[in-house]
């Protein structure tokens, strides 16, 4: 090998300008954060639903989103789809296995209510909390003796193209790819479709109607139990459909990962103000665009720190969260 | 024997007489009363000999072995006997604390014993060396490449001293440490033209350790370094970061991690902010030396990062003079390619040879174990200019090699399942 001369480094001019202005960096970063808190935000909503509906926090609710991006990961093998999908696979396959993944997590979380939760509806407050912890380690371990311990390769199923190079063909310094626009063209019309659903819907109607007032819904001749049902199942889908997303988007699962995220996704609930379902949204991108700038402006060691220093913030300033109103009774 | 007659018995006889040259052949090796008048001394070997550890242990094993017979079994007129012991527990077949503890009490207690060749695991030398340091025993391991066993560089507070009670050095490891990758991936890096690098850490004992490593380097031979990050490696979007990385226009990115802190997403996500050759490439240190690596970070953008990681030491198909001639003999004795350490423990039993001759005066003069054990332990101290296996090298302060030969492997196509491979490509010093 050869290395030496100084004539030859001075020859290896860059072909193109490297370094990103300050307001490239600035949209680059927002970008990550959007689709960075796009998933932390559809994680939060099962939180708050199922907070708004029955006054839990619901610690197993990040392992069922870690398994939907396994069970997705199974459905793809099932189906034969190891590499990027093509054409009409993209309309046919992926639809597919996103409502497949969605049904099953849903299904999952529904069983944990019904198995660990429904006998302890009446119990001391605490004791559902720590049967969630407990079954959050369970599903852990189920993972773990399901995949092993080391991270599990998801392939790359969904297609990365430049967009703003090889479709607009533009030779712009930044970076959107078609990832980017999957994250968004799924979670938002999802989050669109909850808000219909809860506001526009009788069983939205009864869903709010529960979390407002659990005994004088059920005098109202609401079925509480089939609510708390469908809270759980609607939570648990949109786990799974953002384990999914995780999985196309990042390529990677870990059996532990659930802990971690579930962690995140609970602070933006609770910063968006938990029970509110435009608050976890909310939460979920104020998070994600605070951890991207903070990544880029501040280091990456101290982002957990600044992420729960704000929310310790606002608890202080406004305990209710950004967008929560005031429950007396259920705080 | 009627049938057979006396041509039966003649034939008999013979067999008898061809079958007991063999008992006597090996009675030299044995060590008779002549060969070895000062008596006898004893080493100790302790490692994994169980489960998926049975190859290196027995790898290991075999260049002990190599390095005795080499010396006939006997050095300066005293014997050697070598006692293997196995570390591991046998409910979990990994390395043990207690087992390990319960092995250096062993050999600190034998009157006879002098040395003690191990371990295998970095954490269980954490519990040995106290042990043998307090018995003036020499420790030398065969495999042992934290850094903090030895030096502060790379090191957790209070290491290394916590490891020597009495105060001196007495463990030796004729292996390079971690963190001198570090140190050879930056000069390696100016080599290949980087100007700006960018690193990045796992906050791990072992990938900060050379990333800080590699960052003092770096600065010394005037590489820019635009930051030594540290990563929250849980968080599977390392996009910001990389963001980041782009946005400062450094040319290398330089992680100090390994494939359980997650490196492979952060090799992945390059290519997904536009980190690739020719703008940025990619280097890391052996923990990335895995194909797992490989099939999680996938060969297209490994490929198009070109990316590179160091190795301590050279492939043994590449050792000249005595590593090519010990790699040779370790085939044609033991019919088997030398795994991972056999070398170094054949390397580490030669080191006790050449000290056990120096020190032969001192032996003889020594009233007790513990004053023979510390006269061997100045032996092996003072080594210089030892025909190693990866060239000559001698012990510095720190009972550490002063030889950084490493070398440099590249991810290249190939016809693998997965479609890469990492190839040798440069002797690094």
């Amino acid at each position: 090998m050869r290395w030496e001369g100084m004539g030859e480094e001075r020859r290896r001019s860059p072909p193109f300008r490297t370094n990103l202005d300050w307001h490239e960096v600035l949209i680059q970063q927002t970008i990550n954060g959007v689709t960075r808190g796009a998933v932390f935000a559809l994680i939060a909503l099962g939180y708050t639903m199922v907070y708004g509906i029955i006054g839990l926090i619901n610690f197993a609710h990040g392992d069922v989103f870690m398994l939907g991006l396994f069970i997705s990961l199974s459905y793809f093998t099932l189906l034969g789809m190891a590499g990027p999908l093509h054409g009409w696979q993209l309309v046919t396959v992926l639809p597919l296995v996103f409502l497949l993944t969605m049904l099953t997590t849903g299904v999952i979380n529904v069983t944990i209510d019904r198995v660990a939760y429904r006998p302890l509806r009446h119990a001391f407050r605490l004791a559902p909390l720590i049967t969630a912890i407990g079954v959050s380690f369970m599903l852990e371990n189920l993972a773990l003796i399901w995949k092993g311990p080391a991270p599990l390769a998801y392939p790359d199923v969904f297609p990365s193209v430049d967009i703003l190079r090889e479709w607009v063909g533009v030779d712009s310094l930044l970076f959107i790819t078609t990832k980017d626009l999957l994250v968004l063209g799924t979670t938002i019309p999802l989050m669109i479709a909850l808000q219909y659903f809860v506001t526009r819907t009788t069983w939205g109607k009864a869903m709010r109607a529960t979390a407002h007032d659990k005994e004088t819904a059920l005098a109202m001749g609401i079925d509480v139990e089939k609510t708390i049902i469908l809270t759980f199942f609607i939570g648990g889908a949109l786990a799974g459909a953002a384990g999914l997303i995780q999985g196309l988007y990042y390529n990677i699962g870990m059996w532990w990962m659930g802990y971690q995220a579930g962690l995140r996704a609970f602070t933006a609930a609770v910063l968006g103000g938990i029970g509110s379902m435009p608050g976890a949204a909310l939460g979920g991108l104020v998070i994600g665009f605070l951890s991207a700038w903070s990544d880029q402006y501040i280091s990456a060691r101290w982002t957990n720190a600044l992420v729960f220093s704000i929310l310790i913030l606002v608890l202080i300033f406004r305990p209710q969260g950004l967008l929560g109103e005031r429950v007396p009774d259920k705080a | 024997m009627r049938r057979w007659g006396w041509v039966g018995i003649l034939w008999g006889a013979v067999l008898a007489v061809v079958a007991t040259i063999p008992v006597v052949a090996t009675i030299p090796m044995d060590a008779t009363a002549q060969q070895c008048p000062k008596g006898k001394l004893r080493i100790y070997t302790s490692w994994p000999m169980q489960g998926a550890m049975i190859p290196e242990g027995t790898g290991m094993k075999n260049g002990v072995d190599l390095a005795v017979s080499e010396a006939g079994g006997a050095v300066a007129g005293y014997c050697l006997e070598i006692i293997n012991l196995d570390d591991a527990s046998p409910q979990t077949g990994k390395w043990d604390g207690a087992v390990e503890a319960e092995n250096a009490n062993k050999a600190v207690g034998d009157p006879l014993a002098i040395l003690y060749i191990g371990t295998y695991n970095s954490g269980a030398a954490k519990v040995s060396i106290p042990i043998t340091n307090r018995a003036h025993m020499a420790q030398i391991t065969p495999a042992n490449t934290y850094p903090g066993l030895t030096k502060k560089q790379g090191a957790a507070p209070g290491e290394p001293e916590i490891y020597r009670p009495l105060g001196f050095v007495n463990y030796f490891r004729p292996i390079p440490a971690d963190d001198i990758q570090g140190a050879v991936g930056a000069k390696w890096a100016k080599r290949l033209g980087v100007k700006k690098v960018f690193i990045l850490n796992d906050q791990e004992l072992y990938g900060k350790g050379i990333a800080d490593v590699f960052e003092a380097t770096a600065k010394k031979i005037g590489l820019a370094v635009v930051a030594n990050e540290g990563i929250d490696w849980k968080q599977p979007d390392q996009k910001p970061v990389l963001t980041k990385v782009r946005a400062s226009g450094a040319d290398l990115v330089y992680l100090g991690g390994v494939i359980e802190t997650g490196a492979q997403v952060i090799i992945r996500q390059m290519k997904e902010v536009g980190l690739v050759a020719p703008r940025v490439r990619f280097m890391g240190p052996d923990g990335l030396l895995e194909e797992e690596l490989l099939k999680g970070a996938t060969c297209e953008v490994a490929m198009a990062t070109e990316m590179r990681v160091t190795f301590a030491g050279l492939p043994f198909e590449k050792m000249k003079g005595v590593g090519a001639k010990t790699y040779e003999e370790y085939k044609k004795r033991f019919g088997k390619e030398p795994t991972s350490y056999a070398l170094y423990a054949a390397e580490g039993g030669r080191v006790a040879m050449d000290a056990i001759k120096r020190a032969a005066p001192a032996l003889d003069r020594a009233k007790d174990i513990t004053e023979k054990r510390e006269a061997l332990r100045k032996a092996i101290a003072t080594t210089k200019n030892f025909d190693g296996i990866n060239g000559k090298w001698s012990f510095d302060a720190n009972g550490d090699v002063d030889y950084d030969t490493m070398s440099g492997f590249k991810v290249v196509k190939a016809d693998t399942p997965i479609g890469c491979k990492f190839q040798f490509e440069a002797i690094l010093e």
